[in-house]
């Protein structure tokens, strides 16, 4: 069940601070720890650049939702851009070479209780991911 | 099941006398027991309110549904704040049963002389107090499920206090069995406490936690590489001859992390990092001399 | 655009980020302090995240890469004030800013940097 929801549009580099002042704001309302806090905060950053440079610009759509008594903050961060044509190969990017071609979705996953990835070249990506307090 | 006919009806028509039925009815049951009753009249009300346009809408049997979402919302709040008051789950499930009373006397009134008519809007209107009655019930098990756990957080924070041993030099003994969410909490408040007394020596005495598996001994290499991160060391000390054949047998990588088998150990190389030394009383030593 | 301001206070440069840095705002800092360095002749940079409540991985690149820059132009870099949820995420995003020398706050990371500084001037 979503309680409440909001889109942004990303489509500069302050739109992603944005992004991440917004999850920021519902993570302490929804009473989520320090670490916790940080932790979706910083997968929504992650995901909202990526869709601001891999994919063009998009939105991200983000939500307070409830399941089975449990509330959390999910993202979906969706773009028009060029689609990931390998999902698999880009989730074992990481960034210990530190050259930064990757578009880190491992580590944001590690961030996150429940992450998904859909994808189709030429036509764009979704990326959704869920924290739970 | 066929849709109620006067449920909805009576609902929002009768809506303030059943309200004030249903309170009579729960100030009796409840026998004079403090369930601050302003918002529980308020939050009555509503759930009324609400379970009329539920009620209308025809489907009475699935109340996971959509159209119950308002109803599931309140019955959530009122399920949370009065198990939170210290209400038993039958306590929470009760206060919606009560309503049956008044609004049976209504479908009576309604029905006036056909006892098949009564019957069926009652037996429609038991099942689905009950339903609603059990939702309560689920809603209350789990939020004293989290209150419980919350404690259990509190009680660990409490329990693995973070010792200073000297001006830049903390340690944390850990005692006991360390589980996967223990072992956060307990590292979270190492953190914070390395932080807030500006040291940057940590020495974790594992000497007694009886076994580590690999994910515990994966939050203490995380914990140490996050301590790095803030300009801080860990030393990993009290390491038993089984934990180091455990550590190695399960291939967990230490890297470049000091582990030392004693505290004692670990505080003297503690102690020569920060440039410090301990030695002998000047009167000590001239009495030897 | 405001660019981070960047103090000079003798052989050193300090750097306090006290604003959630947009990305370009981040280059802009990445390129001030390499210019400094140089005009100034600084021997050591320290850097203030102590107000900073969020370091993703464009920030913790950017700082891997000021550290070694740094490097290049003789000069140290020093770290100080991260916190302990921006580490503890770090860590799990799988950043380990190799390279980056850290200290708890500033006046330890003074400590570092003199230290160092003082080290390589008797070494030349």
């Amino acid at each position: 069940m979503v309680i409440k929801g909001e889109t942004i549009a990303v489509g500069a580099s302050e739109d992603v601070v944005k992004v991440r002042r917004q999850v920021r704001a519902w993570a302490v309302q929804e009473g989520l720890t320090l670490t916790d806090q940080t932790k979706i905060v910083t997968a929504a950053s992650e995901l909202a650049r990526n869709t601001l440079i891999h994919g063009g610009g998009g939105t991200v759509h983000l939500e307070v939702v409830s399941e089975n008594g449990r509330r959390g903050i999910r993202l979906t961060c969706e773009d028009q851009g060029p689609g990931i044509p390998d999902i698999a190969l880009a989730m074992r990017d990481g960034y210990t070479t530190g050259v930064g071609l990757g578009l880190g979705l491992s580590g944001s996953k590690r961030l996150c209780h429940e992450f998904e990835v859909q994808s189709k070249v030429n036509e764009g990506t979704r990326v959704i991911a869920t924290r739970w307090k | 099941m066929a849709a109620s006919n006067k449920l909805p009806l009576i609902l929002e028509r009768d809506g303030p006398h059943l309200l004030k039925g249903w309170m009579m009815e729960l100030a009796a049951t409840n026998r004079g027991r403090q369930v601050n009753p302003e918002v529980l009249t308020e939050q009555a009300r509503e759930l009324l309110n609400a379970l009329q346009p539920a009620v209308q809408q025809g489907n009475l049997e699935d109340i996971k549904g959509p159209t119950w979402a308002r109803v599931r919302e309140i019955l959530t709040e009122i399920s949370r704040t009065q198990t939170k008051q210290g209400l038993s789950p039958t306590e929470v499930a009760t206060l919606v049963f009560s309503v049956k009373r008044p609004l049976f006397q209504a479908l009576e009134k309604e029905t006036g002389k056909d006892p098949e008519a009564l019957a069926k809007e009652i037996w429609n209107a038991t099942l689905l107090l009950d339903r609603l009655g059990l939702f309560t019930t689920e809603v209350a098990l789990k939020t004293r499920e989290e209150v419980i756990s919350r404690q259990q957080t509190e009680m660990l924070e409490l329990s693995t206090p973070v010792v200073k041993l000297w001006e830049g030099i903390l340690a944390l003994p850990l005692i006991g069995t360390l589980d996967s969410e223990r072992t956060q909490v307990v590292m979270e408040s190492l953190l914070e406490e390395i932080v807030r007394s500006g040291s940057n020596i940590a020495i974790i005495d594992i000497t007694g936690v009886p076994t580590v598996d690999t994910l515990v001994a994966q939050h203490l290499l995380k914990t140490v590489a996050a301590a790095r991160l803030m300009g801080a060391e860990c030393i990993i000390s009290g390491i038993r001859p089984q934990i180091a054949s455990t550590i190695v047998h399960l291939g967990v990588n230490l890297g470049d992390v000091v582990t030392k088998a004693t505290l004692a150990d670990a505080f003297a190389v503690a102690l020569r990092r920060a440039d410090l030394a301990v030695v002998k009383s000047a009167a000590a030593r001239n009495e030897q001399g | 655009m405001d660019r981070i301001p960047i103090l000079k206070m003798g052989p050193f440069l300090l750097v306090t980020v006290q604003v959630d840095m947009h990305d370009e705002l981040a280059m802009a800092l990445q390129e001030d302090l390499t210019e400094k360095i140089v005009s100034s002749h600084a021997r050591a940079v320290l850097i203030d995240i102590s107000a900073l409540d969020v370091v993703d991985s464009f920030i913790g690149r950017m700082l891997g890469t000021i550290a070694s820059t740094s490097r290049i132009l003789d000069a140290e870099t020093v770290v100080v004030g991260m916190r302990p949820a921006v580490a503890i995420t770090l860590v799990e995003l799988g950043l380990s800013l190799p390279g980056v020398r850290t200290a708890l706050n500033v006046e330890k990371g003074m400590d570092l940097l003199r230290a160092s500084v003082n080290g390589s001037e008797r070494a030349r």
